[in-house]
């Protein structure tokens, strides 16, 4: 460390020349920073970069190729595999992220600074979206040009599904970081939730041929409504009325994760002392 | 004391944890410019104090007076103008040293030059390197420059030399001479007690929750002196006195009339860290 220099030790005239609070931050400005951040932490974290683009697709590529010319099958695995994206992109890498960055301090460490919490929630919740929407894209460009899968029937539709899936999943993902004790459990909880609802919620096979035990828990969870409504936005062209009952139940599991996702925030890791 | 002049201000500060009662009315001022070092045994309440003036926890009662705003609401106009080096404290491992200073000089009106904030914390090889590869002391560094990068009017420091070797913290004081040189106000809460003699203009030791000294660290105490010496049987005599004048020449008058001499007398002031041991045991 080095001392000041001389041109520095002026800072007394400097600090009366500022016109303090009048002049902070846009809020907007802050948002749209910290959304830039995220994105270049997300290309240089290659387990991040590996889990949001090289999964889907793998996954993709395997069951394209297991189901290859089965396009009954192939059309499940397309809306299935998206909405598995889009619960990866922001239930799974939320609840991961923010339970690191709450045990690594470093969201009290923001907490300290200026950025206001809008901005910086603005911020995170933009990245995932804009995960989200990359998955679902290449998802449905392999889909379409690898296997055939026509394009998508009903492209408002499938904006309205993504939209509610993100926002569901989003805020459970942020519910869930706070039973989250430290960041060595954060897989086991995070699995324990996100692996048995991929098998059972229809992502890799048509559901209708499972027993009715795992149809009917099947029929509580989120993932199974998110897959439901992308299914006939891509599949079966249906407009969001002929899947409400889907969007409806999206919709509640959001404002249980938003209730939960606000009363139980935490900037601090739980620590004694 | 004129408001202008005042930093910081605070009065009957209490915080319970449960049944824990942490800080049992606390009352102290800390001017600008100053540098003022809080001192005192784990779990005395340092912490505690000091994050309740940054804001990050709720006092029970008390007034609290930050730069002439109310911590406990948080207003963004103080957030702007405080800088904060917490315990333990983590930055985004995949960002370098200088992208992270861009990010949070971004979140102030004000901020300082990032090469000249890297400069100040002596980062300048670790610039271009990724958080994740600094070593602790790097890290440590990092957290200064985090913490100057807004030009903050005041400094807390939590511990911050915890865990440095001696060349760190010899520079990471530089810093904080640097800061006081600036015009900063500086809050430092330490364990060690040269850290405290050698930085702070004025020190508070904090013991149960409750203030028990406060003044600058070489008058702490002072007004207790120390003189002792072997005694013919070979025995170490110790005698505290407010007058050393008056205990000598009487001690001196009994030795020579016994035919004795006082060997190896002293006379000391005690230093901050007998005042200390002393205050944190007696109490403890």
């Amino acid at each position: 460390m080095t001392r000041v220099e001389p041109s520095h030790a002026s800072a007394g005239p400097r600090l009366a020349a500022r016109s303090r609070g009048a002049t902070g931050v846009s809020s907007a400005r802050l948002a749209w920073r910290q959304y830039r951040l995220e994105r270049r932490m997300f290309w240089r974290n290659p387990s991040a970069a590996f889990f949001g683009v090289v999964l889907p697709l793998g996954l993709l590529a395997i069951f394209g190729a297991v189901f290859a010319g089965r396009d009954e099958d192939l059309d499940v695995i397309v809306p299935g595999i998206a909405g598995m994206s889009v619960m990866s992109a922001t239930f799974t890498s939320l609840a991961y992220n923010l339970t690191t960055l709450r045990e690594r301090g470093i969201l009290k460490r923001l907490r300290g600074t200026p950025l206001p919490t809008s901005s910086y929630v603005a911020g995170l919740a933009a990245n995932a979206t804009a995960n989200a929407l990359l998955q679902v894209g290449i998802v449905l460009v392999v889909g379409n040009l690898v296997f055939g899968v026509a394009w998508p029937g009903d492209w408002l539709s499938l904006a309205v599904f993504v939209c509610a899936g993100v926002v569901s999943f989003a805020l459970l993902g942020v519910a869930l970081s706070h039973a989250i004790p430290n960041p060595e459990s954060a897989p086991a909880y995070v699995n324990a939730i996100f692996l048995p609802q991929i098998l059972i919620a229809g992502v890799f096979y048509d559901t209708e041929q499972a027993p009715n035990v795992i149809r009917d828990v099947a029929q509580a969870l989120p993932l199974t409504h998110l897959v439901n409504g992308l299914s006939g936005a891509i599949v079966d062209g249906e407009g969001v009325g002929a899947h409400w009952v889907a969007l409806l139940v999206l919709a509640c599991w959001g404002v249980v994760g938003g209730v939960l996702a606000v009363r139980g925030f935490s900037w601090e890791a739980r620590r004694e002392g | 004391m004129m408001e202008a002049m005042t930093a910081i201000q605070v009065t009957g500060l209490t915080k319970a944890y449960g049944s824990n009662e942490a800080l049992r009315g606390v009352d102290f001022t800390v001017a600008r410019g100053e540098v003022f070092g809080l001192l005192g045994p784990n779990g005395a309440g340092k912490t505690t104090t000091v994050e309740v003036l940054e804001g990050y926890r709720r006092r029970d009662a008390g007034a609290v007076e930050v730069l002439g705003f109310d911590p406990g609401t948080r207003p963004a106009a103080l957030r702007e103008r405080v800088g904060i080096v917490l315990q333990s404290c983590g930055t985004y491992p995949h960002l370098t040293v200088a992208e992270t200073l861009e990010h949070f000089a971004a979140l102030y009106p004000a901020p300082r030059r990032v090469d000249e904030v890297i400069a100040l914390a002596g980062l300048e090889e670790c610039a271009k390197r990724r958080a994740r590869t600094l070593s602790g002391g790097q890290a440590r560094r990092l957290d200064f420059a985090l913490a100057l990068i807004g030009d903050p009017e005041l400094v807390f420091l939590d511990e911050p030399t915890t865990g440095f070797d001696p060349g760190a913290r010899r520079a990471a004081w530089d810093v904080i001479r640097a800061l006081r040189d600036l015009g900063k106000t500086v809050v430092l809460t330490t364990h060690y007690l040269d850290e405290a003699q050698t930085l702070a203009d004025r020190v508070a030791i904090l013991q149960g929750g409750l203030i028990v000294a406060e003044g600058p660290p070489d008058q702490l105490g002072a007004s207790r002196y120390r003189v002792s010496w072997r005694a013919a049987d070979g025995s170490v005599e110790e005698r505290f006195t407010e007058d050393p004048t008056a205990l000598l020449a009487q001690l001196t008058a009994d030795a020579l009339a016994r035919g004795e001499r006082l060997e190896e007398l002293s006379v000391t002031r005690p230093s901050l860290e007998d005042v200390y041991l002393e205050l944190t045991e007696a109490v403890a």
